[in-house]
């Protein structure tokens, strides 16, 4: 007879048993584990520790603010298996938010929004819920509001086609933190590559509604392109200092790989066309399109009212 | 003294299960990478998240410190491992075992990586057996499943649907 394998305890059985085992913690975010727990956090020599904390906060945004858009797709999509698949992205992206958000934390302690004494939000908490729009350094890209199946699978394989030739380079920085976040990136980003190359592929060949929708999708969405590729101080500075990649760098990789998904899908890349910014400062400058601040009032508006809140 | 402790340290570790996939151990994942016990005798042991976001670093951490102070532990902390990135290579062969046992088809060999990666814009190839029948007649359903670690499958021959841990 087969051996049973059950627990004396029965503690994964319990939905209500899990919630004693930690006293009390913050309502609303990631409980006290330190996402960064004994991780030496020493920031590297020739490497401004502002700079590295702004640079982290960037690349954090992007996925923060993503994964907040993707996930209005839980419980929205055509069926259930895309449905699980755009929140695993999701997940994925939270996670790698919360790592860089930390390490922000830790290499410059400073940015961090100051609550009230004793509150138990953690660092990555408070960054996240507590900072302004105008704090945000993501792209602009990451923020679009949400539209229909065609125009998130086109978003993710812009989003992601970026962020893997971003990680795949990162993953040698000199910062030991940022390069096993960005190794472990480059793992999940090829997922979420694949999955969206194939589910564009599958769009534009399918019916004439499927093929118009997505190419509105890219026709709307081509203009934040070019913000990807534009080089902030701050990423010149770290990339100088090998602790960081300029941006400008990938931009022949990554429009080749998206050459490649167009012409197997026999799409045209729309003419380049740049969104402006104000003045000539983008999202990484914290100028962003209305969208994001109607997106971070909905996603911070309960914890803002909660900043102590306990359970 | 210290080799006592960790002796103690690691068989209390073998006994903490993934809160995801109870019918492996921690060891049996890989994610437990090291158990040590430092200048002050305490234990300190090293997990790795599986992906980025998975949820369960906190019930892991828990379930460790637990049977530690069983086992008569009491100083005892855990700490994350960020790198090396955690691979399904590290499963080990009581892990797969333990996997295809309980209805779950275990994983090949991770991808080998080193530059930029390629687009793959056909579905990904691999020599999946069904955990049911053993049938090779398998197709995929999705690349994305009830955890982040696993693909959806399901089997032509038996018609039952399992899920397989995609390889990273």
């Amino acid at each position: 007879m087969a051996e049973v394998h059950t627990h004396a305890e029965g503690e994964h059985d319990n939905a209500y048993a899990g919630l004693l085992v930690n006293d009390a913690h913050w309502a609303f975010g990631t409980d006290f584990e330190d996402p960064l727990a004994g991780v030496d956090t020493t920031v590297p020599d020739g490497v401004d520790p502002a700079e590295l904390a702004a640079y982290c906060l960037m690349l954090g945004d992007d996925a923060l603010v993503f994964s907040q858009r993707l996930s209005e797709w839980c419980s929205n999509a055509p069926d259930l298996e895309e449905d699980i698949a755009l929140a695993n992205i999701a997940l994925d992206l939270l996670g790698q938010a919360r790592l860089l958000l930390a390490r922000a934390a830790a290499a410059d302690p400073s940015i961090v929004p100051v609550l009230p004494d004793g509150s138990p939000v953690p660092d990555e908490d408070r960054l996240a819920y507590f900072r302004d729009d105008q704090h945000f350094r993501n792209v602009r890209l990451a923020e679009v509001p949400t539209g229909d199946f065609a125009e998130i699978i086109a978003r993710v394989l812009l989003f992601s086609t970026w962020r893997l030739a971003l990680f795949e380079r990162l993953s040698r920085s000199r910062d030991a933190v940022l390069a096993a976040v960005a190794a472990k990136g480059v793992k999940e980003l090829s997922y979420h590559r694949d999955y969206v190359g194939r589910w564009f592929l599958v769009l534009a060949q399918g019916t004439d509604e499927s093929r118009s929708r997505l190419l509105a999708a890219v026709n709307g969405l081509w203009p934040f392109t070019g913000e990807l590729f534009s080089t902030h101080a701050v990423e010149r500075s770290l990339a100088e200092a090998g602790a960081g990649v300029d941006p400008a760098e990938v931009r022949d990789e990554v429009l080749g790989v998206l050459v490649h998904v167009f012409e197997a899908s026999e799409v045209t890349p729309p003419p380049s066309g740049t969104l402006a910014g104000v003045q000539g400062r983008l999202g990484r400058d914290g100028v962003h399109t209305e969208a994001l601040s109607r997106m971070l009032a909905e996603m911070q508006v309960v914890a803002r009212a909660h900043p102590e809140g306990r359970w | 003294m210290a080799v006592d402790t960790l002796e103690r340290a690691w068989a209390a570790a073998a006994r903490v299960v993934d809160p995801e996939l109870p019918m492996l151990t921690l060891i049996d994942l890989g994610v437990l990478r090291d158990i040590a016990v430092d200048d002050d005798g305490a234990v300190v042991a090293a997990i790795t998240p599986t992906y980025s976001g998975c949820p369960a670093m906190a019930a892991m951490r828990d379930d460790l410190l637990r049977e530690f102070q069983d086992a008569g532990l009491e100083d005892a902390r855990v700490r994350v491992a960020l790198e090396p990135a955690w691979t399904t290579d590290w499963i080990t062969p009581e892990g797969r075992a333990a996997l295809a046992t309980a209805g779950i088809s275990p994983p090949g060999a991770a991808p080998r990586r080193g530059g930029p990666v390629a687009i793959s814009l056909l579905p990904t190839r691999r020599a999946v057996h069904c955990p049911q029948c053993g049938s090779a007649d398998v197709e995929l359903s999705s690349e994305f499943g009830s955890t982040a670690c696993k693909a959806m499958y399901r089997c032509r021959a038996c018609l039952e649907p399992f899920d397989h841990v995609k390889e990273i």
